[in-house]
């Protein structure tokens, strides 16, 4: 069977600073896989450099065993990034950033059929906004915007969904919210890749996890138990995050 | 019957502008680029200084200069590198003072010429620049206007965009190409050097009472012919510069705007705290 995302050998570098290193990873349709790691370990350009966001400086990337550069059915990839994106000067609506997820099934100058208006309407019932499709997203609570991006995600029907920190910052009730459409887009016969700090409701939903610690992949197989002050249900996670890149005194680390 | 035609063409050519100026700025005021509609305003000026000295259309030399400027200025965004603010700066610059260099070279232009082009004089629009100016302002409405959800989905958020596989490139060239032509466009009317003022503070106004996208689209429309008209029939009546008064009736409307807006903006726009939700804890990662 065709892997849904197969990496070999990948190298990503900022400025000629490597940041991930021979990386090797395959996904097989089905799978939940969990990109875990501490903040700055390069696990979000990892995901990153697998939909071609960020240049591999070696190696290559596969998605649905096609090389990325020749890769042309994106419409299958639905892409969760962090935060809702930086150009938001003008409101938008929940329902008409939805409909942006939806343009790629529905194709380029077709107008929307009902069955598009319908694939929007389901993705927001499934993430729980129904009540506030017609409300600006800038008045949605950080976890409701995450449930946005990821209805907008979910509008074009993909195989395979990608995440990025979809639980970072978002309240419990989102959490779930979010643990539950993950669950049912799995057994629809969808494959998830996501980036998290930590797993918390999702745990009994992810089938592998993936740790990457120092730019290598450290860990690929069940899910590591959380030590620590981290084992204890409900902690409560305070501590400060730090800034993705650090750079040391001179540009460098 | 001579008069009543001058007025009329000017008007004409104003309400053109207002609706065009507005239906382009929203795409450059969602990406929080306000200002680049007057940096290829003031690079339009080089191609005005071009079609003076050599005899060629002015609109035709401003658009064709203003498109190439237009183009280098998103292959700048698009890399994205923090040296490309220092380059936005020598292209406008050199734009400007190119443009006036141009006009002083040209044959018989006075000085008065040139304030036309940088502050607008809608009563000289003869019949052709009329027909230019709604063959472009078509083109530019066509774009804008059918080709909103993508446009929006682009300048929403960039990286969703790409990866959705929608053409990134073709749409943040069009909409390029296009702020070129509304520049032209609006040149007329109000001026290349308050051009980049339609295109954002109508779009600004309008959002004070929309709580969506194609909501402010239509308000900003409304609100654009609305100063249009209103500015021009001012200008008339004070005998003051159309391009300044029209701006300064958009601004007007925006801060009448802004100080209704506890009132209006209740009924319009419910905050999220009024829905009786528990605000919810949001730590702010990366």
């Amino acid at each position: 069977m065709t892997p849904v995302l197969e990496i070999r050998h990948g190298a990503v570098a900022f400025g000629g600073r490597p940041v991930l290193r021979d990386l090797n990873l395959t996904v097989q349709t089905g799978e939940v896989v969990a990109v875990l790691g501490a903040n700055g370990s390069g696990k979000s350009t990892l995901i990153r450099a697998a939909l071609g966001l960020v240049p591999l400086a070696a190696g290559r990337v596969e998605l649905f065993g096609v090389p990325q550069r020749r890769f042309t059915q994106w419409r299958r990839i639905g892409y969760v990034p962090q935060r809702i994106g930086a150009g938001s000067g003008v409101p938008a609506t929940v329902r008409e950033v939805v409909s942006a997820g939806r343009l790629a099934k529905r194709g380029f100058l077709r107008p929307a059929r009902k069955a598009d208006r319908q694939a929007v309407t389901d993705a927001i019932a499934l993430v729980g906004l129904a009540d506030r499709a017609s409300e600006p997203v800038a008045t949605l609570s950080g976890g409701q915007q995450q449930r946005a991006l990821i209805a907008r995600a979910l509008a074009g029907e993909p195989d395979l969904l990608v995440l990025d920190e979809p639980t970072a910052g978002v309240d419990a009730r989102s959490q779930e919210a979010f643990a539950g459409a993950l669950e049912r887009f799995v057994v629809g016969g969808g494959t998830v890749i996501l980036v998290a700090h930590e797993l918390g409701p999702l745990q009994p939903v992810i089938t592998r996890a993936v740790v990457v610690h120092e730019g290598v992949i450290a860990h690929d197989g069940p899910v590591p138990q959380p030590a620590g002050h981290h084992a204890h249900p409900g902690h409560d996670h305070v501590h400060p995050h730090a800034p993705e890149e650090i750079p040391g005194f001179w540009g460098t680390r | 019957m001579m008069v009543l035609e001058i007025f009329q063409r000017a008007l004409l050519g104003v309400v053109i502008t207002g609706l065009v100026a507005p239906s382009l700025g929203i795409y450059l005021v969602q990406r929080r680029m306000s200002l680049i509609g007057d940096g290829i305003g003031h690079i339009a000026l080089t191609g005005v200084g071009l079609g003076l000295l050599t005899g060629a259309q002015p609109v035709l030399t401003a658009v064709l200069v203003a498109i190439a400027g237009a183009v280098a200025v998103e292959l700048v965004r698009a890399r994205g590198r923090t040296s490309g603010d220092m380059a936005l700066a020598i292209m406008f610059y050199g734009g400007i003072s190119g443009g006036v260099f141009l006009v002083g070279l040209a044959p018989g232009r006075s000085n008065s010429n040139l304030m036309a082009y940088l502050f607008g004089s809608p009563l000289t629009t003869t019949a052709r620049d009329l027909v230019t100016m709604a063959i472009l302002g078509g083109a530019v409405l066509a774009v804008t206007l059918g080709l909103r959800p993508w446009l929006f989905a682009v300048c929403q958020d960039e990286e969703f965009a790409k990866v959705a596989g929608l053409p990134v490139r073709m749409l943040n060239l069009l909409l390029a190409v296009m702020t070129a032509v509304t520049v032209t466009v609006a040149m007329r009317a109000v001026g290349l050097l308050l051009v980049s003022a339609l295109m954002v503070v109508p779009v600004a106004a309008a959002q004070l009472l929309s709580r969506g996208f194609a909501g402010t689209l239509a308000l900003s429309l409304l609100a654009g012919v609305f100063s249009g008209v209103t500015g021009f029939f001012v200008s008339l009546g004070m005998d003051t510069g159309t391009g300044a008064t029209v701006v300064l009736t958009a601004i007007a409307l925006f801060v009448l705007l802004v100080l209704l807006s506890p009132v209006i903006g209740r009924r319009w726009r419910p905050m999220a705290s009024e829905n009786g939700e528990q605000p919810e804890w949001v730590l702010e990662s990366q």
